[in-house]
């Protein structure tokens, strides 16, 4: 298998430092594609279908239902009348289906691995929050630290979204089709984000890689974030996303802005202990 | 954590004790230890509502003492008044140590103010044409079941559920906050006010009075001296977010006005909805859900985003 340093993302400047150490590579190989799911991991028959109705629940006893329909091999599942509840389907490491009809809280749909999740409304405050796989599209707003550390999968939003959007984003794609707020990509380490729409002050700031394109105005840009140029290959995969979520703007994708890490505060980090205290 | 909330309409007087009532309550999880309310009712011509207390409901665990000091403390408030010439035209008693009296008064009120909080454990809290401010230990449906709040008809309000860190769990660390003289104006908050004591001094050196030490205090009073000095809600609001240092998220209600405000960094939570009749506010969509059912469209306001609606 190709280096990391050879793929198409290392190419596109997503990454320009060989990952070493132990990753999620070392667990799931292309090779050993029954790696991909979790011993754990319930069998489950995304054609069974099951609803759950969440109006007089409470969290705990939505999300109980939720893993008994698992364990009883239902792969899709509705729910009604979420209210704007918090911390929904939380912690679902299967492939499963799930569609959402209403608005949920904070902390929904945080540490995914696998799951599809499409939502007809809004989300609350760190949606998607450690997210490792699966793709997750909500077809309004969401709120503040959308995709907070997210690891993997696309995170799609079709609406605005709120401040420190992407907020220590470690690997995984956030795709925003309005505005996005103050401090977006804030100590953004891996991954993209795309903003269609206007982007808030300090975007990107103290990054230390990964990418961000800016299809609107951006207010400012934070520490360390500088400009780049957006080569065919970001156009390619900029059309290829927005397509696929319905997002493309009419005029496509030439107007992008390409946001990167400026790496000038490496210098600071990669020094040892000892040199540290030198300079302190 | 606190969690507050706010609810304007815009054609005329609902039942906005019930609607806020229901909106804290959902957000009882953000702070269970007191709950407030600042709800504006239809105001009389040339009355006041004055709502006081005379103790604190923990003061009630100490027996029969405190409850003959209560007797006493009414007493010396209805003889002040008596003394001061003010015409009390009804009268409540929603729990012990609080009461709501209904007053005419056409002298000084800072004057009437200032005299009855010399009355040992007397603390106004609130004094206006449309205002009425409740608050005390419990969460909201406590509070609105011991005030009868349920039924409450106004136009406007604001709410706050608390949790306690920087000051006691008593009456007088719960929100809302009055801005002390000022008829109307009151304030819900969360978040932290970082340059508190150094703006506190200011407005003290310049005569204004504080009743607590929280500092959600300081953005009521702020923001009565603004009104005063002929600046609008909006402008008031923006000039907090330059002068005001911390993290903070902040609603202030006025006679026929609803105000919001976010800190530069827009770390604490907000969520706003808006239609042709009416807006409502939330740290949660939860709260707003707890009234309005069916789905809706809701945004988060963004950093240093200033709003104001009137009623």
């Amino acid at each position: 298998m190709a280096g990391v340093s050879d793929s198409v993302s290392a190419q596109m400047g997503m990454h320009t430092e060989p990952l070493t150490g132990r990753d999620i590579k070392t667990k799931f190989t292309l090779r050993n594609e029954g790696g991909f799911a979790y011993h754990f991991a319930r069998d489950v028959d995304f054609n069974r279908r099951a609803e759950i109705d969440c109006a007089d629940l409470e969290p705990s006893e939505i999300n109980r239902k939720i893993r008994e329909l698992m364990d009883s091999g239902h792969g899709s599942i509705v729910l009604r009348n979420p209210g704007a509840k918090h911390s929904l389907i939380v912690g679902i490491l299967n492939r499963m289906n799930f569609i959402v009809e209403g608005s949920l809280g904070y902390f929904g749909c945080g540490l995914l691995d696998g799951p599809n999740v499409r939502i007809s409304g809004r989300v609350g405050w760190s949606f998607g929050e450690n997210m490792m796989a699966g793709v997750c599209v909500i077809e309004k707003n969401a709120g503040s630290t959308f995709g907070a550390a997210l690891r993997g999968g696309d995170l799609v939003c079709k609406g605005s979204v709120g401040s420190r959007t992407g907020i220590d984003q470690k690997g995984g794609t956030i795709i925003v089709g309005g505005d996005t707020g103050a401090f977006s990509g804030f100590m953004m380490q891996r991954g993209r984000i795309v903003v269609c729409g206007n982007a808030g002050k300090n975007l990107g700031d103290s990054m230390y890689d990964g990418t961000i394109y800016v299809g609107g105005e951006i207010q400012d840009l934070g520490v360390d974030a500088v400009p780049a140029e957006l080569t065919d290959l970001d156009r390619a995969w900029l059309a290829r996303k927005l397509t696929m979520y319905e997002l493309l703007p009419e005029k496509g994708v030439d107007h992008f802005t390409k946001i990167v890490a400026g790496k000038q505060l490496w210098s600071y980090d990669n020094l040892e202990p000892t040199e540290r205290k030198l300079v302190l | 954590m606190c969690g507050i909330a706010g609810l304007i309409y815009r054609d005329g007087a609902r039942n906005i004790g019930g609607e806020m009532t229901a909106m804290l309550q959902a957000l009882k999880h953000r702070g269970p230890d007191s709950t407030g309310f600042a709800i504006y009712g239809e105001p009389g011509p040339s009355e006041y509502i004055m709502r006081f207390k005379v103790a604190e409901q923990e003061d009630l665990g100490r027996g029969t003492r405190i409850r003959r000091a209560i007797a006493e403390r009414k007493a010396a408030v209805d003889g002040l008044l008596d003394e001061l010439g003010v015409t009390v035209l009804n009268q409540d008693g929603p729990t012990e140590y609080a009461s709501r009296y209904r007053i005419a008064y056409d002298g000084d009120m800072k004057d009437l103010a200032d005299q009855m909080e010399e009355i040992e454990g007397t603390e106004i809290l609130s004094i206006g044409n449309a205002l009425e401010l409740v608050k005390d230990l419990g969460d909201a449906a406590d509070v609105s079941g011991a005030y009868d709040l349920g039924g409450f008809r106004g136009t406007h309000g604001i709410g706050h559920t608390r949790m306690a860190t920087e000051s006691d769990v008593d009456i007088r660390s719960a929100h809302p906050y009055w801005a002390y003289p000022y008829n109307d104006i009151a304030v819900v908050h969360n978040g932290q006010i970082t340059n508190y004591w150094l703006m506190r001094r200011q407005l003290e050196r310049s005569g204004q009075r504080f009743v607590s030490d929280c500092d959600s205090e300081l953005l009521a009073v702020y923001t009565a001296v603004n009104l005063e000095k002929g600046m609008t809600l909006e402008d008031s609001l923006q000039r907090s977010i330059h002068e005001i240092d911390g993290v903070f998220t902040y609603l202030i209600t006025t006679r026929n006005e609803l105000g919001m405000a976010k800190d530069t960094m827009a770390a604490k939570p907000m969520v706003l909805y808006e239609a042709d009749d009416m807006v409502a506010l939330a740290s949660e969509e939860v709260a707003i859900r707890a009234i309005i059912p069916h789905e809706i469209d809701t945004t988060d306001p963004y950093d240093e985003e200033v709003r104001v609606w009137q009623a």
